[in-house]
């Protein structure tokens, strides 16, 4: 297991090299300068800019000085945002991110498990039929599309809830809503699958007869067993969560992370798009890492290969 | 009951016969499965009527989707204007038709990319195994490892976007799913013997791999490309609505959505027929999916 770790955090480091050097390369051999309204700069002005950057270096003096800075965990200063620090940015921006996400993938997974679980256990029945139609809707309606009617029906309409914006706990709720979504589409499916396969096994019939309760069965028999494989989705489900999360925060105006790397996106903001990119990637990498570790705690059968999510 | 309503039957050599079933292929099997599972065949009218329309949608039409009429802006549905018009006079049916087109024509030629590279990559790893499956496997790793969201947004702020581009960046990670798919498959093959039938037979690396192994790993494929468009699809749409995605007069389903946000207050319909198109698109594609694996892949039932 020790092995098993060590070797995928060599190949995490490596690959997220590769990342650090091919985004910082690609970026600066992006068409154009980041500043703006180039044109109408004097020179001495524009210099004094490129120089107050570093951009005025040779490329491989930048990448050794922008590594360097990684160490410190300093991602260097935003163009968009006239000379913010992108590390002290991120750092703000994060909680608003990671409290959505959180909360969107546990509303998954407690509505989608319970889904499964109803699902499995009536079987053919009219909740079985609900919940394998809400599985593919979920699955098939992409985020931001649910994100906005979302926004506009609850949020402008009806004015239940805030359409937009930060602030309180109500304004948490639809962009976590909207996220988790296809979380529950994507972990019902899977819970009934499991526990169908489950409940069809020989010990099931071994406990029934030994006169323990259906309920005492399901629970301690079935749920544990099916539940085991189901933390495999739990790597494609947080990637799924990231994913979605550019897009909500966007059309929410949740002030994160998401956001941010689409507005630099967007405003060609290279240092900023550097530094999302590096964080998010790191975010990904860890948390699938994390899963596969907690995976291979929870049932000792299944060590090691490459089992992961995309 | 008297005796005399109860006859033998006949008892004949052709009688026996008539209990045997006929032969069915694996094809047709998978076909009579496909068949009998209603939300497939929904599945794939959807998809058939929409690839229709995306097509020849325009033909029902006096107007393109690229032509601004200023004098019509914003229209509602009408016997003209379909589905509306935009904020820039343009036909919203026009539009919605030709972004499906090209969503469809960005996801096909993503995933024949996906197949292309993943079947040749997959193919060969597997079939040589040793150390060039070793190599081969380390590459596919650490692409693995790489979050492809990231990928693919840096590679469309380098390329320039249109429908290439974007094609080319989707299937820059997307081929590795493929090429542990078919590895798998041609591993688990390989050392059948029909195999070493064919090659004491003296057939060549490259018709064992051709005539033997690919038409073994058809079914596992089909499979994977069915739901490799929807989220071929899904992908496109995402970049085209955070803005790196086809530009002006250019539509995808993606841009039209985009397009439709910001007019969503007063004209909702701008979004409600995008929106729902690539909802139905994809619904579409994964209800056949499921089918198409049920059928294909009896035994794995998910």
């Amino acid at each position: 297991m020790t092995f098993y770790i060590l070797r995928r955090l060599i190949l995490m480091m490596v690959t997220l090299l590769l990342i650090i050097t091919a985004t910082f390369f690609l970026v600066h051999s992006l068409p154009g300068t980041p500043l703006k309204n180039e044109e109408k700069l004097p020179p001495e002005i524009r210099d004094q800019i490129l120089h107050e950057y570093g951009l005025d270096q040779p490329l491989y003096v930048q990448y050794f000085r922008f590594m360097g800075g990684l160490f410190k965990a300093d991602l260097g200063k935003s163009l968009m945002y006239d000379g913010r620090d992108i590390s002290q940015m991120l750092k703000e921006r994060f909680f608003a991110s990671a409290f959505i996400g959180f909360q969107g993938i546990l509303i998954g997974l407690i509505i989608g498990g319970g889904l499964g679980i109803l699902s499995a256990l009536y079987q053919g029945r009219w909740i079985d039929n609900f919940a394998t139609s809400t599985s593919v809707l979920g699955v098939s309606i992409p985020s931001f599309v649910l994100a906005g009617l979302l926004s506009f029906w609850v949020g402008v309409k009806w004015g239940i809830l805030p359409p937009a914006l930060w602030g309180s706990y109500a304004h948490t709720i639809m962009p976590s809503l909207s996220l988790s979504v296809a979380v529950i589409a994507q972990f019902s499916r899977y819970v009934r699958t499991e526990l169908v396969e489950v409940l069809n096994q020989d010990y099931i019939k071994t406990a029934r007869a030994k006169g323990l309760s259906k309920a005492a069965v399901i629970w301690r028999h079935g749920l544990r067993n099916a539940l085991i494989p189901a933390v495999t989705v739990l790597g494609p489900l947080t990637v799924n969560i990231l994913t979605g999360s550019l897009v909500v925060e966007k059309i929410f105006g949740v002030p994160g992370m998401g956001a941010l790397f689409v507005d630099s996106i967007i405003n060609n903001d290279y240092t900023a798009v550097l530094g999302t990119t590096i964080f998010y990637s790191l975010l990904i990498m860890i948390s699938v890492l994390l899963i596969d570790i907690l995976y291979g705690w929870i049932d000792p059968r299944i060590r090691v290969a490459g089992r992961r999510g995309e | 009951m008297e005796k005399e309503s109860f006859q033998p039957i006949q008892r004949n050599f052709l009688s026996y016969q008539r209990l045997e079933r006929k032969q069915v292929g694996f094809w047709q099997d998978a076909w009579y499965r496909f068949r009998s599972n209603k939300g497939a065949l929904l599945g794939a009218i959807f998809i058939i009527c929409i690839m229709f329309f995306a097509f020849f949608g325009s033909s029902f039409s006096q107007y393109d989707y690229y032509s601004q009429n200023l004098l019509e802006v914003d229209q509602g549905d009408s016997a003209q204007h379909y589905f509306g018009t935009d904020s820039l006079g343009r036909d919203l049916w026009a539009r919605t038709w030709y972004g499906a087109k090209i969503s469809l024509l960005i996801a096909f030629l993503a995933v024949a990319l996906d197949v292309l590279i993943g079947v040749t990559f997959g193919g060969i790893s597997g079939y040589f195994g040793g150390r060039v499956d070793d190599t081969m496997q380390r590459v596919i790793e650490i692409l693995y490892s790489i979050p492809n969201l990231i990928v693919i947004i840096l590679m469309l702020m380098w390329l320039e976007p249109g429908i290439i581009p974007i094609a080319v960046a989707l299937s820059i990670t997307g081929w590795v799913p493929m090429a542990r798919i078919v590895r798998a498959q041609v591993l688990k093959l390989k050392s059948q013997e029909f195999v070493l039938a064919a090659r004491s037979l003296g057939a060549s690396h490259r018709r064992i791999f051709i005539r033997h192994l690919l038409p073994n790993t058809v079914g596992p494929i089909i499979i994977s490309v069915s739901f490799s468009i929807p989220s071929a699809i899904f992908f496109e749409a995402f970049l085209s609505f955070i803005g790196l995605g086809l530009r002006p007069p250019q539509a995808s389903l993606g841009v039209l959505v985009n397009e439709g946000y910001r007019y969503l207050q007063l004209y909702p319909h701008q979004l409600l027929w995008p929106a729902l198109l690539i909802s139905l698109i994809m619904l579409g594609f994964n209800l056949m999916g499921d089918g198409l694996r049920d059928a294909l892949d009896p035994k794995m039932k998910r």
